[in-house]
């Protein structure tokens, strides 16, 4: 009807222009620790041999266990988002929770990795970093913003997903609107693939 | 609501977008208002706001360097007031002033469409401009007293400093984030909400810039978000990334700060030389000449712009092979914007001519912009730039370009819409006389500046030999020359929006364009049924001498 047409509300829906402005967000992410991981390596080259000692003081294992977790809580959130698609409402919202329990134990992994470091007297201005070379300070600088804030990108996605399991079970988001849980997933992907180059570059290369 | 919207219509007149006042009154109904038209006048009256106190301290700069010596403040004074005027003034005015203000009103209107692609964080992006300028309002109040590194926050003299730098960088680095909002919207708007039979070459030029604009807002401003953030990180808790003392490189941040900062540049110009584009033609009554390579050019300049950042660095200390390339991505750049100029003005050639305010802003764009330009190319020459480098003839240069271009962008901007935003007339006599004075005091005040810049004033100085007295005491006279222009053109506009006579007509001005189609002021919803477009902007086929129409 024509009088329906011009009210004010009238919902404009465009899943492609939100799916659009999502991606561009998610450019601006990858720009944001791209500048990071220019730091990175351009430190790294300048200082090979610190780095390399530097490396040695962080737990591989423990970094392993971390990527474990992201990889799957990847797939849990790949698997909601198949769930509300066949329409199985249920089944979205335990993956949902399941992914948010997964960064909740990826952040309690990276509070023991942080306080160990702590202990061990090497933070931002302590003495014992202080008295290091100084590409091992650099390295411990760009080791504790780098996944400093990468994991408050995990906080960050983990609410954005508690609010979308919030929607799900409100019935917002459902087998034919679901774009916004789609893009708190691309959100997630986000981070995992962030945490995918830090791995190697702090844990792996040494 | 919705009832009331109706009742209204039921009259057979929509309601217009400053009538429907939606969930509230007063304010409320401004800053809860989802409508890209209200957002755009938020942004308009904010940034306008912002731009007085950045106009105040630039005056007390001069004054005092009217006199060497001491005058009216103390060295340490001096340096926070340069850098809040160039804080205020970039961050505040220049960058968000089209895209945000003007970009958010038009860009919806002149694609056809009913609004932006993503109104609630529209909305989002002004009230991180709020809270940016907030931020730097702070940095004022808060003992610790306002930076005073300038605008640039170079290393290592910025994590030293015992003034609110840190307030300062979050203030830009919020701002930053309002400006990734607007270029995110504008980019999916862009895409995805053009009017049916509006394709890319249907478009007006000016959303050709905008896009270009927003473009490089999205891809470039993360980078200083995260640059001026691993300062204010360096400054809480002592991480070393880019103080010497502790291992980092502080030309690595200079790399860094200008990758963003150089093509932010651009995100002030583009804007400018859209609205220019829409200018010219209208009042020349002639089809723009050059469409495609005006829309091109805006593209080549947002490319060629990303890329040469590292001018700003000549005399840091870069292989000559660095050197040589970035000089030669600099004279690249000049290409495009001059591919603008020269079509601009072909234009102009065998038009109709209406010298009304917004065109004579428009020229007055064009004659400053030129000066800047090409003194930009000076500088862009390595040798010429070891001379000139951090000097007054700099200073000159982006003012140029920022003020004599951008500036004069937006009043012309003014000019020619704010009577379709409003639906009321300014004085134009009163306007053309402003613009006169303006220009007169613009000249007055920069062009010393390139004089003594070239025989080696520095810039940023707060005292200076008495050779250089002459210049500083003619470029203070012309900013208070300057000042009057801006206060009697200001004067007239906000007086003609109470005052000023009722335009009703839906085309003020003979425009082509979709803004001059719909009634003034816009209504809610902009149009009552989307249009289709069927052909390109800028006909003007009543101008076409009929003896082409028959040999054809």
């Amino acid at each position: 009807m024509n009088t329906e047409e011009h009210t004010v509300s009238h919902v404009h829906r465009d899943d492609i222009g939100s799916r659009m402005g999502m991606w561009l967000f998610l450019f601006t992410e990858l720009l944001l620790f791209g500048g990071m991981f220019f730091l990175y390596s351009v430190y790294r080259f300048m200082n090979t041999e610190a780095f390399h000692i530097a490396a040695k003081e962080l737990n591989t294992l423990i970094g392993c266990f971390n990527t474990a977790i992201l990889l799957t809580s990847s797939l849990t959130m790949a698997l909601s988002i198949t769930a509300i698609q066949k329409d199985k409402k249920g089944l979205s919202i335990f993956f949902q929770l399941l992914t948010i329990l997964m960064a909740f134990g990826f952040l309690v992994n990276k509070y023991f990795e942080w306080t160990t470091k702590f202990h061990h007297g090497i933070y931002p201005g302590s003495d014992t970093l202080l008295s290091m070379d100084s590409g091992e300070i650099l390295f411990f600088g760009l080791y504790y913003v780098m996944t400093g804030l990468h994991g408050l990108h995990v906080i960050i996605g983990a609410v954005l997903i508690g609010i979308m399991t919030r929607l799900t079970a409100k019935g917002v988001i459902t087998k034919d609107s679901f774009v916004k849980l789609e893009s708190a997933g691309l959100y997630w992907h986000l981070v995992d693939i962030i945490w995918i180059f830090l791995f190697p570059l702090f844990y792996l290369i040494t | 609501m919705a009832d009331d919207v109706l009742a209204i219509k039921g009259n057979g007149h929509e309601p217009s977008y400053l009538e429907y006042t939606g969930k509230g009154k007063g304010l409320k109904a401004w800053i809860t208002s989802t409508d890209h038209k209200r957002i755009g006048i938020l942004y308009l009256v904010s940034l306008l706001s912002f731009y007085v106190v950045g106009v105040l301290f630039g005056f007390l700069m001069r004054l005092e360097l009217i006199a060497p010596g001491r005058t009216i403040m103390d060295p340490q004074t001096y340096n926070q007031i340069f850098t809040l005027h160039g804080v205020i003034m970039i961050f505040l005015f220049v960058i968000p002033g089209i895209p945000a203000a003007f970009g958010n009103f038009f860009l919806p209107i002149l694609i056809g469409a009913k609004d932006v692609a993503f109104p609630r964080i529209n909305l989002l992006s002004w009230y991180l401009f709020v809270l940016g300028g907030l931020l730097a309002v702070l940095s004022i109040l808060l003992p610790g007293g306002p930076a005073d590194t300038g605008w640039t926050f170079y290393i290592p003299y910025s994590v030293r400093s015992g003034t609110n730098v840190t307030y300062a960088l979050m203030a830009a680095f919020v701002l930053g984030f309002s400006s990734i909002l607007t270029g995110l919207n504008f980019v999916t708007t862009v895409h995805r909400l053009r009017a049916p039979g509006m394709s890319w070459f249907k478009m007006p030029l000016s959303i050709w810039s905008l896009y270009a604009t927003a473009w490089v807002q999205v891809l470039a401003t993360p980078i200083i978000g995260i640059t001026l953030l691993l300062v204010a990180v360096e400054r809480w808790f002592g991480v070393g990334l880019f103080d010497p003392a502790l291992g980092g490189d502080p030309v690595l941040f200079q790399h860094l700060f200008w990758i963003y900062s150089h093509p932010a540049v651009y995100i002030m110009i583009l804007p400018a030389m859209g609205v220019i584009s829409e200018i010219i033609p209208v009042f020349a009554r002639r089809t723009i000449f050059g469409y495609k390579f005006i829309a091109f050019s805006s593209i080549g300049i947002a490319l060629f712009g990303s890329l040469v950042w590292a001018h700003h660095m000549f005399t840091v200390g870069m292989s000559d092979t660095a050197q040589l390339v970035f000089s030669l991505l600099t004279f690249l750049v000049a290409i495009p914007s001059a591919i603008k100029v020269f079509n601009w003005t072909a234009t102009l050639y065998k038009g109709s001519i209406d010298l009304a305010p917004p065109l004579l802003f428009a020229l007055g764009f064009i004659f400053l912009f030129s000066i800047g330009g090409f003194t930009g190319l000076f500088q862009g020459t390595l040798a010429v730039d070891i001379q000139v480098h951090d000097t007054s003839f700099v200073v000159a240069h982006f003012h140029y370009v920022m003020f004599g271009g951008t500036g004069f962008g937006i009043f012309a901007a003014m000019h020619y819409w704010l009577p379709k935003m409003f639906g009321r007339m300014y004085n134009q006599k009163v306007a053309k006389v402003a613009f006169w004075i303006l220009f007169t005091g613009f000249n007055v005040l920069y062009f010393p500046m390139f004089i003594m810049g070239w025989l080696g004033m520095p810039r940023r100085y707060y005292d200076y030999l008495p050779e250089f007295h002459i210049y500083h005491f003619i470029s203070t006279i012309g900013s208070w020359i300057l000042i009057t222009g801006l206060i009697i053109m200001f004067t007239n506009l906000i007086h003609s929006l109470k005052k000023g006579k009722i335009v009703t007509e839906k085309n003020i001005w003979g425009g082509e364009t979709l803004e001059w189609k719909v009634p003034t002021p816009p209504p809610l919803e902009n149009f009552e049924h989307i249009p289709t477009i069927t052909e390109a902007p800028y006909e003007y086929k009543e101008n076409e001498e009929p003896q082409m129409e028959e040999v054809k």
